[in-house]
């Protein structure tokens, strides 16, 4: 499969992998023990350009293609998987959608700081009641007049407190099917901090990612003008999962990454490792699940990629990144664990970093769909 | 204002240098990069673009592979580049070096050319100070900090024990170390960009005032008589001896190699 | 070109505030072994301002003749009244050998000079010898090859390789020196040398520039990089406080206190210490891997330093596989008495 590689994209490595070995690396353990956002790497991103990489130059953004993008969230995994998901929450789940529904004043006041990294942006669709059944939902949104009024609160947010623009989808109303039956018509806005009655609740303390900034939100007569709402009233649902689609190959990108930084350590130490006498990369065993690693993380490479040029190209490509995601997030925790495993009691304790890694991997099963909703999209697709 | 950096396409030393089993040295083993004293002096260019505003235009001497780091430069936000080139210029010294770089200025115009003070492949820190002698124009070597001020540069330069702030009238050429400053990343729209835009090439015919005998091998007064890469060196003496011993040991040894 | 009309071995004398820098003397030690396989003599030359003072301890150690260019643009270095001044000793005194010390100013006056005389120069040698190039030719070629060259050897790509180069067909043949490398002799004491004072005169022109202010002994942001001696501990030095053993040593030779990854880890100190393919590469004259067991990440960053001295409890620690000197011993012994010994010497 041609993914258009080429040495634009080969010198765009080169950038995340130096960027991520001088800037990310450094500050990796550090990040997960003390939970502490990485501010000062996400300031350096956006100098670099990296928090608006397939965005149109016109609005503030790179120029590049989503493939470049991915390209950028997975260098940074290798390294520190928290970076990763702040890049991709900001990029996937907030500046696209803006792209894809906003108006054009929209797009100007909003996509242009983001996308320059001046402003961070986060994506806000689960709530306490609701993860993977949507429905469950119970944020409102009710209109007063030339204001919005949301009531309700957001759970496990990405960037949460730390961004400073929200897509929160809530519901606008609630009609009856013809049995009866009611169902609750969503809707989509762009919240800024700082709007009266919007504040933020826990933070949550996490197995992994530990300096990704996971907050609950909470609205309470939280009052945002009529025209925050973004793309068509009733629309909210299929916004939030079309977005899901796009940020579903960033996660994929993540858990690559993730992946492949646990597969060079392990080559890494195995070659140096000594035991009875000689390097574990000797022994057989050793060689057949580093082959059989490699293989496996090469083809989620191929998914993740496949549905990047999917998204540059296709109106629909919700299968396309199910299907990366979740081999992607499976070959993440399989290959973590191995690696584990591979580095017997170093790999347990904290001064290397693989331990942080399979920690890291697990989230890439849950967030952004789970492994079942995934498995659900491709096979609803196939039996369609 | 014009500027001109020259930088160098250089095997990456940083990250350890890579041997073959036989002790000699792994150079496909190794990344192709912009030499760092270079690099700083283009990201000292660029600093004056952005405070000031300037053209910058970066020149480069190679094979065509260094293609590569005119895109880094255009990348990092260069606006020009220049690929000299040419089968005849290859094995060149710093003297024919200098003269062919000197020759290719000649076409363009610039007030300010910066050039890293020396490359990590060679370390002989002469084909700045020798491209100035070439042109006419004054040289100041050894730049820690470079300041535009009307018609002229300021600039900081090192000593072994001291600094001098020394001022110059454009055009000059100042050579920059790579404390100058911490290089600015590309940016991947930049690198996009970088491809897009046209890298100029320029051959033997290109270079101004320059004589066929003083290019390339032939125009070199250096000649390599012998060159080998260094064998690592392996496990030298290893002695048990009681703390005095060892201290009349290690006396001897620091002697016997000048140390004191 | 006539080449032949090219006799001597000349050195730049560097100069700063009226005091002969050690690699002048350095120079000449060098220069008469040159020389007297030549069947030459040695010229120094001296360029400044009020500088006839200097002119015996040159003669002093080995000098024959000084050439003297005393003018008051020469005060302070600057690339161009030094580049005219040397330049213009170079054409009308034609030397066929002219050594420059590879210096923060000669590292500027040597490229310039050699540019204006249109003639090679060789950087940093650290080996300067005479013989034939091309060092051997082919039976019946014996004709092509040139007796009595300059061979200059320096090293290469950060240490890695070496080479060695001539200089056959320009004169004269010109090299910087890495100072420190050559050897001066003992100083013969009233010894005098023939001197010859030389003003070409000095014309201001656009390659002039203005010293606006001059900033001595600048408390410079230590690097260990840059050290020319480092005392480098690990994990077996124990703590924090012990590596003030560490620093004595390294006080009495002038160098700097570096370390492994484990003694950052600890917190004994800072990153900005650590030698090793997470920390600095460094490449001193002399490296003291004290305590350190000599991980291949830790290696990889010293093993090019010109002389390696490891001092190690452990006999099988792999720091001995790459050092020159290897001790096996106490260090919390070795490291004290051998500070105190050096002082006694160097005092």
């Amino acid at each position: 499969m041609d993914f258009g590689l080429d040495k634009k994209h080969e010198m765009a490595r080169t950038l995340f992998k130096e960027f991520a070995e001088t800037e990310v690396k450094p500050l990796a353990q550090e990040v997960d023990e003390t939970e502490q956002f990485p501010a000062e790497t996400v300031a350096k991103m956006a100098k670099s350009g990296f928090m608006g990489i397939p965005v149109p130059k016109e609005y503030g953004g790179q120029g590049c293609d989503p493939l470049t993008y991915v390209m950028c969230v997975e260098e940074l995994s290798k390294v520190c998987a928290t970076t990763g998901v702040i890049v991709s929450a900001h990029t996937s789940l907030c500046i696209d959608p803006i792209m894809t529904y906003g108006t054009e004043e929209q797009k100007q006041k909003y996509v242009k700081p983001l996308a320059t990294g001046e402003k961070l942006g986060a994506f806000a669709l689960t709530e306490p009641g609701a993860g993977t059944d949507a429905q469950g939902a119970q944020t409102k949104a009710v209109l007063d007049g030339d204001e919005w009024v949301l009531n309700g609160s957001k759970c496990f947010i990405t960037n949460g407190k730390v961004a400073d623009v929200y897509i929160v989808i809530a519901i606008t109303s609630v009609t009856e099917d013809k049995r009866g039956r009611k169902k609750k018509n969503f809707s989509a806005f762009i919240v800024e901090k700082g709007a009266p009655g919007f504040s933020f609740g826990t933070k949550e303390k996490k197995m992994g990612i530990r300096g990704s900034s996971t907050y609950e939100l909470i609205f309470e007569d939280c009052r945002i003008p009529k025209d925050a709402l973004l793309g068509p009233e009733g629309k909210g649902f299929p916004i939030a999962m079309h977005t899901l689609d796009g940020g579903r190959i960033g996660i994929a990108a993540q858990a690559l990454g993730i992946a492949e930084g646990a597969l060079d350590r392990a080559i890494a130490y195995t070659k140096e490792r000594k035991q009875f006498g000689r390097s574990i990369a000797q022994q057989q065993n050793t060689q057949f699940k580093l082959a059989d690693m490699a293989t496996r993380v090469e083809a989620a490479q191929f998914l993740v990629y496949r549905a990047a040029m999917a998204k540059a190209n296709q109106k629909v490509y919700s299968v396309e990144a199910a299907k990366a995601k979740l081999f992607a997030a499976e070959t993440a925790m399989a290959v973590t664990t191995e690696v584990v495993q591979l580095f017997g009691g170093y790999g347990y304790i904290r001064e290397y970093d693989v331990e942080r890694m399979m920690r890291d991997a697990k989230i890439t099963e849950i967030y952004e769909g789970t492994s079942e909703v995934q498995r659900m999209v491709i096979s609803g697709a196939l039996l369609k | 204002m014009k500027i001109v950096v020259c930088i160098k396409q250089v095997p990456d030393t940083k990250g350890g240098v890579k041997f073959n089993p036989d002790g000699t040295l792994d150079r496909a083993a190794m990344l192709a990069i912009m030499n760092p004293d270079d690099k700083a002096g283009l990201e000292a260019a660029l600093r004056i673009k952005d405070e000031i505003g300037a053209e910058v235009t970066v020149l480069t001497m190679g094979l065509p592979k260094a293609d590569d780091v005119l895109r880094e430069a255009l990348a990092m936000g260069a606006d020009n580049a220049i690929l000299v080139t040419d089968r005849v210029l290859g094995g060149a010294d710093t003297w024919a070096t200098s003269t062919t770089i000197a020759g290719a200025l000649r076409n363009i115009d610039y007030d300010l050319i910066i050039t890293g003070r020396q490359a990590i492949d060679g370390d002989t820190a002469q084909v700045g100070p020798q491209i100035a002698e070439h042109l006419g124009i004054p040289v100041i070597s050894y730049a820690e900090d470079i300041k535009v001020e009307g018609d002229s540069v300021i600039v900081k330069r090192q000593y072994e024990d001291r600094y001098h702030i020394l001022k110059a009238q454009m055009p000059c050429l100042v050579t920059a170390l790579s404390e100058l400053n911490t290089p600015r990343y590309m940016t991947p729209g930049g690198i996009f960009d970088a491809y897009d835009k046209e890298v100029t090439v320029w051959g033997r015919a290109d270079l101004k005032d320059v004589d066929d005998s003083d290019l390339g091998l032939k125009g070199s007064p250096t000649k390599i008589a012998k060159a080998s890469d260094k064998v690592r060196k392996g496990a030298g003496e290893k002695v048990t001896l009681d703390p005095s011993e060892s201290v009349s040991y290690i006396m001897d040894k620091l002697k016997e190699k000048h140390v004191i | 070109m006539a080449l032949e009309e090219y006799k001597g071995v000349f050195i730049y004398a560097q100069q700063v505030d009226n005091e002969i820098s050690s690699i002048a003397f350095e120079l000449i030690g060098k220069a008469k072994e040159l020389a007297a396989d030549l069947g030459t003599d040695v010229t120094a030359v001296l360029l400044g301002h009020n500088v006839g003072n200097l002119v015996d301890s040159l003669a002093e150690y080995g000098a024959d003749k000084v050439i003297v260019v005393d003018d008051p643009e020469l005060e302070t270095y600057r690339t161009e009244p030094y580049a005219h001044a040397l330049a213009s000793v170079i054409n009308e005194y034609k030397p066929e050998i002219m050594l420059v010390g590879a210096t923060a100013i000669g590292r500027d006056l040597g490229p310039t000079v050699s540019a204006r005389v249109k003639t090679g120069l060789t950087a940093d040698c650290t080996m300067l010898e005479i013989g034939d190039f091309p060092l051997s030719v082919p039976e019946g070629k014996e004709d092509t090859q040139k007796h009595g060259q300059l061979l200059m050897t320096r090293p290469a790509f950060g240490g890695n390789t070496i080479a060695t180069i001539a200089c056959p067909d320009n004169r004269p043949q010109m090299a910087t020196v890495r100072p420190g490398v050559m050897q001066k002799i003992e100083p013969i004491k009233g010894a005098k040398a023939e001197v010859i004072n030389y003003n070409p005169g000095f014309t201001k022109n656009n390659k002039y520039v203005e010293i606006q202010d001059i900033v001595k002994a600048v408390g410079t942001v230590e690097n260990i990089m840059d050290a020319k001696i480092l005392v480098s501990g690990g994990r077996g030095v124990g703590s924090a406080e012990n590596f003030q053993m560490l620093k004595d040593l390294a006080d009495v030779l002038g160098g700097m206190v570096s370390c492994s990854r484990a003694v950052v880890e600890n917190g004994w100190l800072a990153q900005d210490y650590q030698v090793g393919q997470t920390g600095k590469t460094v490449r001193p004259n002399v490296y003291f891997a004290i305590g350190i067991s000599g991980a291949i990440q830790h290696v990889a960053g010293m093993e090019e330093s010109d002389i390696i001295i490891a001092i190690n409890k452990d006999a099988d620690a792999p720091i001995f596989d790459v050092a020159d000197y290897g001790i096996v011993g106490d260090l919390k012994k070795i490291v004290p008495a051998l500070t105190e010994a050096l002082k006694a010497e160097l005092a």
